[in-house]
């Protein structure tokens, strides 16, 4: 089992190293940094002068060294069209978007888990059906259109909830709170719908198995048998999908942070991007690469805690 | 997702059944595969339609009649506040929908088969090392990969589509190489071994025509993240231009005055959740078509 911890833990981290010269190489080595930062109107000295000053003129090894040796130590360099260091600011703004990724997370889960254990355990009755056709028509809402279409009706036309904006939750929990139904709503409704199919198709596998009609035949009802046994089980592929759910609801918050005027990280690519700021949406990027990596190496891992056939693998 | 027959009684799970029993199933034709068809058939004939007709013409912007309501003055859904006609920009959306994924799924395909055909034909360590790259490359999702693009390329509808092209490839070679491996394992594939058949000839006469099916399921669920991931780009203002007729656009158009005209964003938001309800019902349809084993999952 520690071979296995190590052996994945080297992936990660090789994986990670992969990403982060793709990354550079794209951004750095594809057109000309030095004239994006300084415009169409900018002299060849100017030019000169800048490309020297970011080390474009030096061996693309020493300038990814000089990068990543940077980052390693929490120096992402400082903007050439802010002027602002990009550390801190994808620090500060990824506290932001944890807060949203956890709340969205759970309501994925907490509408997931009984849709999906409820449309498996009745998938023949009409109950089912009209769980997974909601599921279905779920899945086809980005949660972007989720979040406008909530803002136009229940902030606006109702007034019920801030349209967005972001509290610190210490400060003003309640503003917090509030600020964040919806955003929370506009990501987990949608990543639920997704994987409450997962779920389903997950329960279904297990319903078939013989443990449950044991169970059952020992006298447990047919619901309490699935959720004291075949949960479980059933969590080994769902746990799978949680891990890229994760990924696709980082990516998600890219666009829901947009919506709700949220100071995420999601915020501040999109913003380096619109003012091509390579080394910003360089150091950005890496970071969001280097926590989906990280997130599958933890589901990795965390499948052969949950199931132990697969530790002696 | 829809339930034909019970489980535990389903012909096709029984290995002795004939092949003829199986393709003459009612499944051949499940609702999903009409629903999601129709739809389908729907968004291209229209995006079709509109290269030859719109109701009017997309430039054009009726100044007297600027974010009205449907039905004034000709236009059945009404105008956006530049007094262009929603319903003809709608159709022209389906245009740039269509395109987009097309060309997005067209890389995925063209790339990512072969690889993944690859992938399963090799050496067991030489398959894992494939496997490796596709989890690295799994990291960048189609969003992610278009924002990279639109900063070093610009932001473009085809700096778009390219990007989100490449970021389906690895799920095309991830499931393309797991059913060639099983191909691969049959007897029929052994034979043709011992019969002197080499890779390629293998490749192209005995897995490709089996993995076919899953392709193109692949490529219905890849179109409907592609127009997703259009729609999410052309919102945040890194996609389709102001002049491109695209539906993440319109929807980053009116969102500002969501208030006052709702459905600015409502008929473009409906028309993405449509397309995209539609290309997902029809891969769903065609799994359940080609592998009547999954049926109900």
């Amino acid at each position: 089992m520690w071979w296995g911890l190590v052996r994945r833990l080297l992936i990660f981290l090789i994986s990670a190293a992969v990403a982060s010269v793709v990354v550079f190489a794209l951004l750095t080595l594809v057109g000309d940094p030095a004239r994006t930062a300084l415009g169409t109107n900018a002299t060849p000295q100017a030019l000169i002068e800048t490309r020297h000053q970011m080390g474009l003129d030096r061996p693309f090894a020493t300038q990814y060294a000089t990068w990543i040796g940077g980052m390693l130590h929490g120096d992402f360099g400082t903007s050439y069209v802010t002027h602002l260091a990009i550390g801190p600011q994808i620090g500060q703004r990824l506290m932001v978007t944890m807060w949203l990724i956890a709340g969205g997370m759970i309501v994925a889960l907490l509408v997931a888990i009984p849709v999906g254990t409820i449309a498996a355990v009745k998938h023949r009755t009409a109950t089912g059906w009209i769980l997974s056709s909601l599921s279905q028509v779920g899945i086809a809402i980005p949660s972007f259109l989720a979040g406008i279409l909530m803002v136009a009706l229940i902030s606006v036309k109702l007034g019920w909830l801030p349209a967005g904006g972001f509290v610190v939750p210490a400060q003003d929990p309640g503003g917090f709170v509030a600020r964040m139904i919806l955003p929370w709503l506009s990501l987990g409704l949608v990543q639920g719908a997704v994987l409450a199919r997962y779920v389903r198709s997950a329960v279904l596998d297990e319903m078939g198995q013989d443990y449950l009609r044991t169970a059952r035949a020992k006298g447990l009802t047919q619901w309490r048998a699935v959720v004291r046994h075949g949960l479980r089980n059933a969590s080994i592929p769902v746990l799978t999908v949680l891990g890229v759910q994760l990924i696709t609801i980082l990516i998600g918050a890219v666009v829901v942070e947009r919506v709700f005027v949220i100071p995420g990280i999601g915020s501040y690519l999109v913003d380096s991007v619109a003012r091509q700021d390579r080394l910003a949406v360089q150091g950005i990027v890496v970071t969001i690469v280097a926590i989906s990596l990280a997130v599958s190496f933890v589901v990795d891992v965390a499948y052969t805690v949950i199931d132990p056939r697969l530790r002696r693998r | 997702m829809t339930e034909h027959t019970p489980q535990t009684q389903s012909p096709s799970t029984d290995p002795v059944t004939p092949v003829d029993s199986v393709i003459t199933d009612h499944r051949r034709w499940n609702p999903l595969l009409i629903v999601g068809g129709v739809i389908v058939l729907l968004v291209t004939v229209t995006a079709l339609v509109s290269f030859v007709w719109t109701p009017f013409s997309t430039l054009f912007t009726d100044t007297d009649n600027l974010a009205v309501g449907p039905g004034v003055g000709g236009h059945l859904l009404g105008t956006d506040l530049l007094g262009r006609d929603i319903l003809s920009w709608l159709m022209a959306g389906s245009r740039t929908t269509l395109y987009v994924g097309i060309v997005a799924v067209g890389i995925a395909a063209i790339v990512g088969t072969p690889l993944g055909m690859l992938a399963g034909m090799v050496r067991p360590a030489a398959s894992e090392f494939v496997m490796r790259i596709t989890d690295i490359w799994l990291a960048f999702p189609a969003l992610l990969m278009a924002l990279i693009f639109a900063t070093v390329f610009g932001a473009s509808i085809t700096s778009a589509m390219v990007a989100i092209g490449i970021a389906s490839v690895p799920a095309f070679v991830r499931i393309v190489r797991a059913a060639t491996i099983v191909v691969m394992k049959t007897d029929y594939v052994q034979s043709a071994r011992v019969a002197g058949r080499r890779g390629p000839g293998i490749a192209i006469k005995h897995v490709l025509p089996n993995i076919a099916g899953l392709v193109i399921v692949q490529c219905s669920v890849s179109y409907a993240i592609a127009i997703l991931a259009e729609a999410a780009l052309s919102y945040l203002g890194l996609g389709a231009g102001p002049t491109t007729p695209s539906w993440g656009r319109m929807l980053f158009d009116g969102q500002s005055v969501i208030s006052i005209h709702p459905f600015l964003v409502v008929w473009p938001g409906l028309a993405i959740g449509l397309a995209v309800l539609g290309f997902n019902l029809l891969g769903d349809g065609l799994r359940d078509r080609f592998d009547p084993r999954l049926a109900g999952r």
